[in-house]
């Protein structure tokens, strides 16, 4: 029997195909209405905090150290209204197995595939979260495929995303890299029925769960050190795992508290899907390109209901430019003596301005960090931006043009995360959310998921309904 | 080595889509190009040399197809180039914390 293999045959398959090698049915948690039953998805088919940090702790993954930045704080300080300046913490994610807090999330996965009989993981992903899958495929003896985007048309491939490939096959596992596209997915799914694989995706309960020690851990670390929770903790956000697990932990550490600010590099302008554009840009991922897209509708992934929902969460959501991040790389090896690699140092940008409006005595913490090495590390990133024409200038970074310039700020105190409205964005969820269900009454029920998946109110999603027309 | 033998580690190449099969969604220069591959095995071919329609098993076991690209292919990426530009930043930020610079 020979299955038709075109793009459209495959992608009609594609529920089939996604529930064998998921293992969720995500009917269970479906209603009439928009709304779907997010709590009870994440406890049935997720695992609870202690099961999650035994599963982790025996490959080695959590327990990062936390290292206050006395001299950048003492910089902060240096550039804060008197009396301002707060204190910047960094959790060293970068010490996990495979260097990044990734490992967490692949950590559930991987776990839940060998329980499970699958054979072997498949991930579709150019970044840190490969290298983790490859890593626990590596210690629990699953074989493992990391489908990559890596090159535009002239074969030209993205330093980082390069590294990327070597650290998984170091690993033992199958590199498959693909030019630049979005039927990256179609790839993926021929994959996953050839195979009969596990999809390790990144939006499953599970691997949104293994992110939930994270913010647990970071909760007690504190309370161990410092007597109390921290005030803001910081965190990039990308496809929306790392903002929500990291809230879900810290919810469940009883630290209701603390703010929780997303932060993105401002890629404004910059098309994910262009050939010409994929390597004009020095940051793949943790930027807006994913941010905004994957905030205003989660369920874009590649699993029916996405796990990673960031607006449930998120208290405030802030970009800062390539430029920023770069020299706040330099700043923390140079006046830290930790070299890390860039995109995780996105929040760190945003701490550092963040830190500078809040009181001396208040914390604010950077929940993660990632290796760095050949390829991952400014010099690489830099030196391909120049090749592929983008310019590299020192001035203010608020300048700076994704796709023709990278601008390295002239002195620190330009340094300015910048916020994003995020009404403007739960109203581009909510409008993409009634544009997706077409058809479908609002009732009383929706409404109230809406409102929770928003964080706002009953009485602000009938408002933006009310400007919908709806 | 232009002939590569049996068992020898290469890498192999295939165009997945056609421009023209490529996604309504896509972006006009990207659906301009095909949608390519790259892939790495052991050769299972007696002999072949560059260009060869070829098949492979991959570090896993799979079994594909595709146009010998590469044999023995390495990793080639690096610490970059001197980047000037980046210089000021360390003994800027020391200056700062040493007082030696009035705050902006």
């Amino acid at each position: 029997m020979s299955r038709d293999m075109s793009y459209s045959a495959v992608m009609g398959r594609r529920n089939e195909i996604m529930k064998e090698a998921v293992g969720i049915d995500y009917a269970k948690f479906e209603s009439n209405g928009v709304i779907f039953d997010y709590e009870k998805m994440m406890r049935e088919t997720g695992y609870s905090l202690q099961e999650m940090q035994k599963i982790q702790g025996e490959t080695g993954v959590g327990n990062t150290p936390i290292y206050e930045l006395r001299n950048l704080t003492l910089l902060a300080r240096k550039l804060a209204p008197k009396g301002k300046g707060a204190r910047i913490f960094i959790k060293d994610e970068a010490a996990n197995p495979s260097g990044s807090f990734k490992a967490r999330r692949a950590a559930t996965s991987v776990y839940h595939a060998k329980k499970h009989g699958y054979k072997g993981v498949i991930a579709a992903t150019s970044g840190n979260y490969g290298a983790a899958v490859a890593s626990q495929a590596a210690m629990k003896g699953l074989n493992c495929i990391i489908v990559q985007e890596c090159y535009d048309s002239k074969g030209k491939g993205q330093p980082e995303i390069v590294e990327k490939a070597r650290k998984c096959e170091a690993y033992g596992a199958e590199v498959l890299q693909l030019s630049v596209g979005p039927e990256l997915f179609y790839t993926f799914l021929k994959l996953l029925e050839e195979t009969g694989y596990f999809n390790a995706s990144l939006y499953t309960p599970f691997g949104i769960a293994g992110v939930e020690t994270l913010g647990y851990e970071l909760a007690m670390q504190f309370r161990e050190r410092e007597g109390r929770d921290p005030d803001v903790v910081v965190a990039t956000n990308a496809g929306g795992g790392n903002v929500t697990g990291t809230a879900r932990g810290l919810i469940k550490a009883g630290a209701e508290k603390v703010q929780v600010v997303g932060a993105s590099v401002n890629l404004k302008g910059l098309h994910m899907a262009s050939d010409e554009q994929f390597n004009k840009k020095s940051f793949t991922t943790g930027h807006t390109g994913f941010g905004i897209p994957f905030a205003t509708w989660p369920d874009r992934s590649d699993v029916p209901r996405s796990a990673g929902r960031p607006l449930r969460y998120l208290d405030r959501y802030v970009t800062v430019n390539q430029g920023e991040v770069f020299y706040i790389t330099e700043t923390l090896a140079q006046l830290e003596g930790l070299e890390r690699g860039p995109a995780g140092n996105t929040s760190l940008a945003a701490a550092f301005s963040i830190a500078q409006e809040l009181d001396e005595d208040k914390i604010i913490v950077v929940q993660e960090t990632e290796y760095t090495g050949a390829g991952k590390h400014i010099n690489p990133q830099l030196s391909f931006a120049k090749e592929n024409g983008i310019e590299i200038m020192t001035g203010n970074p608020e300048d700076e043009i994704p796709g023709q310039n990278i601008i390295l700020p002239k002195h620190p105190s330009l340094i300015k995360a910048k916020d994003l409205d995020l009404n403007r964005i739960r109203k581009s969820y909510i409008k993409n959310c009634v544009e997706n269900n077409k058809g479908i009454q609002l009732d009383d029920e929706d409404i109230k998921f809406l409102a929770e998946d928003t964080k706002s109110s009953v009485q602000f999603v009938y408002e933006v309904l009310k400007e919908l027309g709806e | 080595m232009s002939i590569a033998k049996k068992g020898d580690w290469v890498r192999v190449y295939n165009i997945v889509l056609e421009s023209e099969e490529r996604a309504p969604q896509v972006p006009n220069d990207t659906k301009k190009v095909p949608l390519e591959m790259w892939d790495k095995g052991f050769l299972l071919n007696e002999e072949a040399k560059i260009g060869d329609e070829v098949e492979v098993e991959t570090y896993i076991g799979r079994r594909i197809k595709g146009k010998l690209i590469e044999v023995n292919p390495f990793y080639d990426h690096d610490y970059g180039k001197c980047v000037p530009e980046l210089l000021f930043i360390g003994k800027q930020l020391r200056s700062i914390l040493e007082g030696g610079e009035s705050d902006e």
